[in-house]
């Protein structure tokens, strides 16, 4: 379990992390979203002790992650699968990492194994690529078999399988009753892993939900009808209740319908004879959420003057 | 919190028991990763290889001296076994001792593994705790190494005119350990300066300008001046090798005591490494 509570940090007069609070509870994945510059690696870095933040806090199994001398029986965290000295070799990175923690040696050959890398091994980082770096990391995230996890964009870089593998890799941590803690700034990369949500936008907590009920809060539930007869399906539908748009190109005869469902629009077009050619439910995909929750928090917008 | 029940709670996700932290695992850390690294392991061979070498060099040169001079041997042997501890060769260990401590802190920022190593160890004044002793103890046997190497080297080539002197010499033993512990004293100067900077370049420029460009601002012309000369490592170790003693009054310049030298040496790395332990603890990462 991770606990962040009125979390700020401010770098000068610019605020990076303001007022944050969530929790994130274990045995789920919880996704971690917000735009470029929203405060998602400042807000890991500051539950990882590693920043100090400028007020509240944040803790780990209860306590504040540096209260613990050793670190990796904790919690297990990729925040940038470059963060490795490429003159080293796979197997001796993690030897040291795992010798400081007291874990014993035997641990680095299985999670090499886990992460598919043991082929890699003995090959010095520097000529990895960023897929296996990423590998890497997670093999640094799982060498103390830690409690909670946390991943800072760890998909980066990697190729359709290896991102197959990394899902089902966190789905099955969540269902070991592990905390994971997944930052992306990729929403369609959530809807495939994550249960929970937590999205900021400069630094400010926007949402944190299931993802249920993050997507069905953006987009309002509409219904796309085409027909011949829009004008006398339109008049219908409005005096049943629900708001009606014309939809697409005009002369298209499409409307998208909000407010009614669609086996109702159904069932009052053929009450009145209308015959319809189209009928579909559009549920607003997490990304339409996600865009329009953060629009107003999107710390750099392409093509906007500063 | 209510238990999971829909969920089979893994054996590994409850609290584990933990081993006591202790301080030797961090110091078996730092050891793998300096000893997996090949550059340091071919900088020590070189640097050890260059000293003996230049041991050679100024020892088959005063060799020459004496063939020329018609060999006196005892007047000349206080001085010659200066030639063990020549001043290029122990100058350039003291340059490449600064700026290796140094890496050993800075690699470690610039490619951000410091950042894997603080939550692996969030007690991270402890790393720089074992990082100083694994650097002052492979330093201090490089320097054994280099030193007896330099001594053995020039004794073999000056015995050839009778000029060599023992170990058991008057103010060899001392000249020896002095050249002994010169590379982990400046490897950890450099170390605490890399700690404190943090950038490659402009930690490698601090350490090298404090170990040999600093004492060279400060002359010996006046007591002040030679007062603050006589706190530098390179001078702390000039005097310690240097086996004759001043004439009394030959110079209204105080000499630098050995005693006053052996503090230099301890003060150094001992104020360095003190406020990289300080500032690491409280500096974010």
């Amino acid at each position: 379990m991770i606990e962040v509570n009125e979390l700020t940090k401010r770098y000068g007069s610019k605020t990076a992390v303001d007022h944050l609070s969530f929790t994130v509870r274990p045995g789920q994945v919880t996704g971690f979203l917000g735009p470029n510059g929203a405060g998602k690696t400042t807000t890991l870095r500051m539950i990882l002790g590693l920043d100090a933040p400028t007020g509240g806090g944040a803790t780990v199994s209860g306590v504040p992650f540096r209260s613990h001398p050793r670190g990796l029986r904790h919690v297990g965290a990729l925040l940038d699968a470059n963060q490795v000295h490429g003159g080293r070799s796979a197997v001796a990175h993690l030897s040291a990492l795992a010798r400081s923690n007291g874990i014993p040696l035997r641990r680095v050959d299985e999670v090499l194994q886990e992460v598919g890398l043991a082929d890699a091994a003995t090959r010095r980082i520097g000529g990895f690529s960023l897929g296996m770096k990423q590998r890497l990391g997670i093999a640094t995230a799982l060498l103390g078999d830690p409690p909670v996890l946390m991943f800072d964009e760890p998909v980066n870089g990697m190729d359709p399988e290896g991102v197959l593998w990394m899902r089902r890799l966190f789905r099955r941590l969540a269902a070991e009753g592990r905390t994971v803690f997944l930052s992306s700034h990729l929403m369609s990369e959530m809807e495939n892993t994550a249960d929970r949500l937590v999205v900021i936008g400069r630094g400010r907590l926007i949402a944190a939900e299931s993802v249920q009920d993050f997507a069905a809060r953006g987009t309002r539930l509409s219904v796309v009808v085409g027909t011949q007869q829009a004008a006398e399906l339109a008049a219908v539908l409005t005096a049943a209740g629900a708001a009606v748009e014309p939809e697409g190109s005009a002369g298209a005869e499409k409307l998208a319908v909000t407010g009614l469902p669609a086996d109702r629009i159904a069932a009052l077009a053929f009450e009145n004879r209308i015959l319809l050619n189209e009928l579909t439910t559009r549920t607003a995909s997490l990304e339409e959420a996600f865009m329009e929750l953060t629009a107003d928090s999107v710390e750099y917008l392409a093509g906007q003057p500063r | 919190m209510t238990t999971l029940t829909s969920v089979p709670q893994a054996a590994s996700a409850a609290p584990v028991a933990e081993p006591p932290a202790r301080f030797r695992d961090l110091l078996a850390s730092e050891w793998i990763k300096m000893r997996s690294l090949r550059s340091t392991r071919w900088t020590l061979v070189f640097i050890a290889l260059f000293v003996v070498g230049s041991s050679a060099v100024a020892s088959l040169a005063d060799l020459d001296n004496l063939a020329k001079s018609g060999s006196d041997a005892p007047r000349v042997r206080e001085f010659l076994c200066f030639d063990a501890c020549p001043a290029a060769g122990y100058m350039t260990l003291m340059l490449v001792a600064g700026s290796i401590g140094a890496v050993t802190v800075v690699s470690e920022y610039s490619s951000g593994l410091i950042r894997t190593t603080s939550v692996a160890v969030p007690a991270r004044h402890s790393v720089v705790l074992a990082k100083a002793v694994v650097v002052a103890a492979v330093w201090t046997v490089v320097g054994a190494i280099i030193s007896t190497g330099a001594f053995l080297v020039s004794q073999a080539i000056l015995s050839e005119r009778h000029a060599g002197v023992s170990i058991t010499h008057p103010g060899v033993a001392r000249a020896m350990v002095a050249s002994t512990l010169v590379a982990p004293v400046c490897a950890l100067v450099g170390l605490g300066l890399g700690a404190l900077i943090r950038h490659t370049a402009a930690s490698m420029v601090a350490t090298l300008f404090t170990l040999l460009m600093l004492p060279t601002l400060f002359s010996q012309s006046r007591q002040w001046s030679a007062d603050i000369n006589h706190m530098m490592v390179v001078s702390a170790w000039k005097r310690l090798v240097q086996s004759w003693e001043e004439i009394p009054g030959s110079s209204l310049i105080r000499d630098a005591t050995v005693s006053g030298s052996w503090a230099v040496y301890a003060l150094w790395p001992l104020i360095a490494v003190a406020l990289a332990v300080v500032v690491v603890r409280h500096r974010d990462v």
